[in-house]
């Protein structure tokens, strides 16, 4: 199983920030992600028309997604596939488990798929006796590390060049240990020359899915290594895993999402691949698996709809919130303590895990807005985020003591007198600990600012009083 | 309320909790500029809070009383400005969503929100200031809150108004619009989170060199403000207002007094 460690999540945070490496990676994140996307956006006049769009078809979607998948499973049946539904985690794992052993698989290439991650489908295999194996570069980068991604597209951005070389070095004894290993092109070489061998050698290739078109039972993956069309063309068997709300109507409306997800993605105008695939291989085509599988996983994500939690369903997984998070910038993905991190995680994580063990997630944002001002779905993170706050304050959740001050804070808030009052006294007492140089080293109700920063002393008196005293004088001198 | 005689537009000032309690000088310098630009100005006085920090915790029930006391308050006038993004976005913004479905408030709040501005864009936008008569002498770095920046869309009213003061020269910093790691209790509980995003600012800030910085809210003011007195910058700090009314005598925030490398 994925460890949730997301009640962990201070000290994972703390303990990210103090890892010098870590803080390495995170640099790159900042910026390449970041101006890459503007360009790309910039780039193209109809993006803002293609944002709405695309909204708009995911909206519709969601309003008739039981008829859509209906469809869909029908065009998957016609075309000679099979379509398994798991309500849970451990169901989708369990059928998968099934078509394995039933093919007597010992390995199993896998694409990137965040629903991989989420099942954590690597762990019951190997604990099945088969042999799981990452093809996406960053995901064999990982799995070699004993690690999980990091950001739902870019897995190991948290790892640097040099960690990857030394990993290679120790895992790949195979090869002569003075080889050159120094540019990224080397890595990569090696790497696919390992890999080959295993797709020709996997029995069964596993993928996710960026989109499930219902009009004609078509997976479709985007990727930029080509490493998913080898994964599914390759074995006997190709199984998708996807979670339920990756359906769309017809090929048009996939199309017209494509556009917008690699923009904001990586800002690639469209990824390098972009792969359909419907049932298995037919009489006449050159290639393809004997079996064809699609596993759809809810894992509750249906009760999501009709809840203040509806719009989530429209992310289609770019990383667009993340990369332009200062929260994620500060501690990388690992920190939030399960699969899905940044803005997007601090949403869904605390539907699929439970808001009792995800509650730090949607509490450590500033609402600053910029993931939603970048998410090409238009998803008010920021809003749903405040409503898991709600949630926690009303099931009081969050602590007794932010609780009892918030609460304490409102009561006088609501009478003017006693506010002005308070107020004042306080202008007053902070203004005499700011001392001499008007500024407070040290405050014990505020201990976690005062640890990092002075708090600047305020200037003696309320505005209101000095108001009102100058409203006096002005009387006064009528 | 009887009605206002002269032409001038009634504008009351809704003041915000953290400047009538750390800095009311940017009260007066927003009374003076409102009332420069034209403005007849009134401070109604049983203002509190506009209840964000309830609204960011999750206590709708507190917020909701919080923002029934501030739109009594303020709907008889024509316009409310507050010197702060962040609270002219809770009033204009969230309390049309903390209303959503009250059919007894749902329209009430809906001309109350229309009504509500920040200072520089009611300024330039609705006032149609084109400059300010204040005269400082400083390179000027200017940082945008995220509030205003992205829920109101304040980006280039205050620069407009910095640029028209003279002796000022306006020196950009890199990621200006990236946030400074305040977020109300967010810098209190996630303190550590906090202090590297906002030591992050710290550094662009520094690296523009300027005299002085700039924001049009004073809680980012008061985080940045305070982790560069924590390290020993020389960089002084003031809300905009401040020194688009020409006000800047008074010691800058977190200082002893005007000291400042400015020219
Ligand atoms: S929430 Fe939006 S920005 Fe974030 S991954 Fe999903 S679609 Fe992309």
């Amino acid at each position: 199983m994925v460890e949730i460690t997301s009640p962990a999540f201070k000290a994972n945070a703390r303990s990210a920030m103090a890892d010098e490496q870590l803080q390495k990676a995170m640099g790159h994140v900042r910026h390449n992600f970041i101006d890459k996307r503007a360009t790309a956006a910039a780039g193209l006049d109809e993006f803002e028309d293609l944002r709405d769009s695309a909204v708009a078809i995911k909206n519709h979607v969601l309003e008739y997604l039981d008829l859509y998948l209906e469809k869909y499973e029908e065009k998957v049946i016609e075309s000679g596939g099979h379509v398994h539904w798991a309500a849970t985690a451990a169901d989708a794992r369990g059928q998968i488990l099934d078509i394995c052993r039933k093919a007597g698989a010992k390995t199993v290439t896998k694409g990137k798929s965040m629903i991989s991650e989420e099942i954590a489908l690597n762990d019951s295999l190997a604990a099945n006796g088969i042999e799981p194996v990452e093809t996406d570069l960053g995901e064999y980068i990982i799995q070699l590390r004993g690690e999980h991604p990091s950001h739902i597209i870019a897995p190991a951005v948290h790892v640097t060049m040099d960690q990857v070389r030394e990993d290679f070095l120790k895992h790949h004894t195979h090869l002569p240990p003075d080889r050159p290993l120094d540019e990224p092109e080397q890595l990569l070489r090696e790497a696919r020359a390992i890999l080959r061998e295993k797709f020709l050698s996997a029995d069964v290739g596993v993928t996710g899915a960026n989109f499930l078109v219902a009009e004609s039972g078509t997976s479709v993956i985007v990727t930029n290594e080509g490493n998913g069309d080898l994964t599914q063309t390759l074995p006997r068997i190709h199984i998708v895993i996807a979670s339920i709300e990756k359906i769309v109507p017809t090929l048009e409306d996939m199309s017209q999402i494509v556009r917008v997800l690699a923009r904001s993605a990586t800002g690639q105008d469209m990824s390098v691949y972009t792969t359909l695939s419907t049932g298995p291989r037919r009489e006449g085509d050159p290639d393809g698996p004997d079996e064809y599988h699609v596993v759809l996983l809810d894992n509750g994500r249906s009760s999501m709809i009709g809840t203040e939690f509806q719009d989530m369903l429209r992310c289609i997984r770019c990383g667009a919130c993340m990369n332009h998070c200062p929260v994620y910038h500060a501690i990388g993905g690992h920190a939030y303590g399960w699969v899905y991190p940044g803005p997007m995680g601090a949403v869904l994580s605390p539907s699929l895990i439970g808001v009792d063990k995800a509650g730090h997630l949607p509490n450590a944002s500033t609402f600053c807005g910029r993931c939603e001002s970048v998410c090409p779905m238009h998803i008010p993170l920021p809003k749903m985020m405040r409503h898991w706050r709600e949630r926690e304050f009303e099931k009081h959740l969050s602590p007794a003591t932010q609780r009892g001050s918030i609460r304490g804070w409102a009561w006088v808030a609501k009478r003017p007198l006693l506010y002005r009052t308070i107020a004042s006294l306080s202008a007053r007492f902070l203004w005499l600990l700011g001392g001499f140089n008007r500024r407070i080293k040290s405050l014990p109700l505020a201990s976690g600012w005062t640890r990092h920063r002075d708090m600047p002393a305020p200037e003696g008196s309320t505005f209101m009083s000095q108001w009102r005293e100058h409203q006096a004088s002005l009387k006064g001198d009528l | 309320m009887p009605k206002s005689i002269s032409q001038k537009p009634r504008v009351a000032l809704f003041v915000t909790c953290l400047v009538d309690l750390f800095r009311p000088s940017v009260g007066f310098a927003s009374v003076k500029l409102l009332e420069d630009a034209g403005c007849d100005l009134e401070v109604p006085m049983s203002q509190t809070c506009c209840g964000q920090p309830a609204w960011n915790s999750g206590d709708r029930e507190d917020t909701k009383d919080l923002a029934k006391a501030v739109i009594k308050n303020f709907e008889g006038y024509d316009y409310i400005v507050a010197p702060s993004g962040s609270c002219a976005g809770m009033l204009k913004k969230h309390y049309p969503e903390v209303f959503a479905g009250d059919a007894i408030w749902e329209e009430r709040v809906e001309k109350f929100a229309e009504k509500v501005y920040e200072l520089t864009s009611f300024l330039v936008d609705v006032l149609k200031v084109e400059k300010v008569d204040a005269i400082v002498k400083a390179d000027i770095t200017y940082h945008d809150s995220c509030a205003g920046l992205r829920e109101l869309g304040i980006q280039e009213q205050p620069r407009k108004l910095v640029n028209s003061i003279k002796g000022v020269k306006l020196k950009e910093m890199k990621d200006s619009d990236v946030c400074c790691g305040f977020g109300g209790m967010f810098s209190v509980k996630y303190s550590d989170i906090s202090n590297s995003i906002v030591t992050t600012k710290t550094e662009n800030i520094e690296a523009a060199s300027p005299h002085m910085l700039l924001a049009g809210d004073l809680g980012c003011l008061l985080n940045m403000a305070g982790k560069l007195r924590r390290q020993e910058s020389s960089i002084e700090v003031r809300h905009v207002a401040e020194v688009l009314a020409g006000m800047v005598d008074n010691a800058p925030i977190g200082e002893r007094a005007s000291k400042s490398g400015r020219p």
